[in-house]
């Protein structure tokens, strides 16, 4: 160091700091504790889980617990299958039903519906994320699964050679519990594909429409090809929710512990499994290890979803910066 | 579009009117759940609302008169409160670290991404982790109001900061920069500048927080257990209303049920006061 450089450090007399800037130090300080915080947090939660599930883990081990069918609390059996099963069945039927109404809905919203309408809808929209988990529950329970009784008998007894369908109809059952998590991660697909969607330039959708094209045709060549990962993106978030949904699954699947024959038989999921059969494991450490055991499998299970949700969404939000290539997708 | 091209040719019309359509359509069916669940709250909650639904506590006897709902809304309201007290300030205290101190360092990009892990893991399984480590280890007795306060505080805390951290990122630099240029530590800066300015942005994200919390059931169903009587003690079991209405729902006594959608319809009007009260703060915020 210059002898120049020296009076702009600290051996300068009082000028460059203020009076209270010994404060400065331990702000930081605890802010960056504040960070670590978060992180200890996490660690200690997975190690915690971990360590409580072991019990199950020992017992029936890894592969015997998540993949065998057998959930039978009486016999102190503890395979996870069928509630694994459960969780798979409900979220895909959510899926298949709320991501495309979800992502037309944001279509419409972005792009066709006249601009007062916009805020109207999209507010409507988000107030079905404002109904809690156990208003959905309550509702499915003695409103929807009653009235849809009827239809999916009918439904039943007609396409029977279907794989998956036909047999017996009980009011609580998978597809009633895929629909109530089809409407509820339905704003949350929808809000992100709209996110997505305003953040195609306009320049690609003015030259698509002075090509001549159709508004539908803008949508499909310029609007769908360049949002099409945080689509994904959205509907895997969506997917994350749908897998850890608890209460108003607990209500309306019926809670049975086996693999059901037909959509339209009752089951269970991981996170049902938890909320309805905790009270009674309290008291027996095994039981309580595995309704932990399965905690972590439905941990594991929303953390890997939801690392792929991200990179979709990422790579979404990267390609903002690059002129896109090419509008036929 | 405009008069004087040449139409577009049949089949494409044909096309984009049935894609329109059916849009629409698709659209239209997003918002019937709204309408028919809009319908069942008012249509059998208001029933159940009157004087004495909101002023007396549920009695828990099999037979007679079930009581109302007025420990679960207090109790409610007791457990958000602490979960708001503890969220709040951590989750705001982690934002400025990112925005002030972390920036695009590597230790804050790890701390981003649990902030998104911690959004991701299912509220039932902050339920579990806080039984384990509160209520089974017995640290003030076993089920306790202010432990469901932490289990709602861990739910909170990811959105306070994703929230946070966005609204603290639209604070000027220039304003910092004019603070610091006059002589004003850091402390000061953040203090008297960066936080008045945010704070109605912060404001809003907390208030978003305590509506997502004040829904959820499962996260208290293992560290509150649900109790009947009114009770003020945080130490203490206490009821609230998720858990009366998953409570009433699984009896399926008629009267119950009946208590259910009242309780129903008082959570989703609080959620919608809290959620309200939250937009039209963000209208006012001079920060977009």
């Amino acid at each position: 160091m210059a002898a120049g450089s020296i009076s702009a450090t600290g051996d300068r007399p009082n000028l460059g700091r203020s009076p209270g800037s010994r404060l400065d130090p331990w702000m930081q300080y605890v802010l960056t504790g504040l960070a670590a915080l978060i992180l200890a947090l996490i660690g200690f939660f997975f190690v915690r889980l971990f360590v409580e599930a072991r019990p199950a883990f020992d017992r029936f081990g890894y592969f015997g617990f998540v993949f065998d069918n057998n959930w039978d609390v009486s016999r102190s059996q503890y395979g996870a299958w069928p509630l694994l099963v459960g969780t798979l069945i409900t979220s895909g039927i959510a899926l298949v039903i709320g991501v495309p109404i979800a992502i037309a809905a944001a279509l419409y919203v972005t792009e066709l519906c006249p601009v007062r309408l916009r805020q109207p809808l999209t507010i409507l929209l988000e107030l079905l994320a404002a109904v809690p988990s156990v208003v959905y529950g309550l509702w499915g329970i003695f409103v929807l699964a009653p009235k849809l009784l009827p239809a999916e008998k009918w439904f039943s007894d007609t396409v029977s050679f279907l794989p998956f369908v036909g047999g017996t109809v009980s009011i609580p059952n998978y597809f009633v519990a895929g629909l109530i998590l089809a409407i509820m991660i339905l704003p949350i697909v929808s809000a992100i594909a709209r996110e997505v969607m305003a953040t195609v330039p306009v320049e690609n959708k003015e030259a698509a429409l002075a090509l001549g094209a159709t508004r539908w045709e803008m949508i499909r060549l310029a609007v769908l090809p360049y949002s099409r990962a945080g689509i994904s993106g959205a509907a895997m978030l969506g997917l994350g929710r749908a897998i850890g949904e608890t209460i108003a699954v607990t209500i309306v699947i019926g809670n049975a512990p086996n693999v059901g024959k037909s959509v339209f038989s009752q089951g269970y999921t991981l996170a049902a499994v938890i909320a309805n059969e905790f009270g009674e494991a309290a008291s027996d450490p095994i039981h309580r290890a595995a309704l932990i055991a399965a905690g972590l499998v439905l941990f594991v299970l929303t953390l890997f979803v939801n690392a792929i949700a991200r990179a979709f969404v990422n790579r979404g939000v990267r390609r903002e910066r690059i002129v896109p290539q090419g509008m036929a997708g | 579009m405009s008069a004087g091209l040449p139409a577009v040719a049949g089949r494409r019309r044909n096309a984009d009117r049935a894609a329109r359509a059916g849009l629409l359509v698709l659209t239209l069916v997003a918002l019937v759940p709204l309408v028919l669940i809009v319908f069942e709250l008012l249509s059998k909650g208001l029933g159940a609302w009157s004087w004495t639904f909101f002023t007396t506590d549920p009695t828990g006897r099999f037979l007679g008169d079930p009581g109302g709902i007025r420990s679960a809304i207090i109790g409610s309201i007791v457990m958000v409160a602490i979960a708001t007290a503890i969220a709040v300030p951590i989750g705001i205290g982690v934002a400025l670290y990112l925005v002030e101190y972390g920036k695009s360092s590597r230790f804050a990009d790890v701390v981003r991404y649990f902030v998104d892990v911690m959004t991701g893991v299912p509220s039932v399984v902050f339920g579990l982790f806080v039984y384990i480590v509160l209520v089974v280890s017995q640290i003030g007795g076993t089920f306790a109001g202010w432990k469901g306060s932490v289990a709602l505080a861990l739910l909170m805390l990811p959105v306070v900061t994703r929230s946070g951290e966005v609204v603290l990122n639209l604070v000027p630099d220039g304003l910092r920069e004019a603070a610091l240029a006059l002589g004003a530590p850091r402390w000061r800066v953040v203090a008297r500048i960066v936080l008045p300015t945010a704070l109605p942005g912060l404001t809003t994200g907390s208030l978003l927080a305590v509506a997502r919390a004040a829904g959820e059931t499962a996260p208290l169903l293992f560290t509150v257990a649900f109790v009947n009587g009114l009770s003020l003690d945080p130490s203490a079991r206490m009821n609230s209303l998720p858990l009366q209405i998953f409570n009433d729902v699984g009896q399926a006594q008629d009267r119950l049920v009946q208590r259910a959608w009242g309780a129903a319809l008082t959570l989703v009007v609080l959620i919608l006061l809290v959620t309200l009260l939250a937009r039209f703060i963000q209208k006012r915020s001079r920060l977009a």
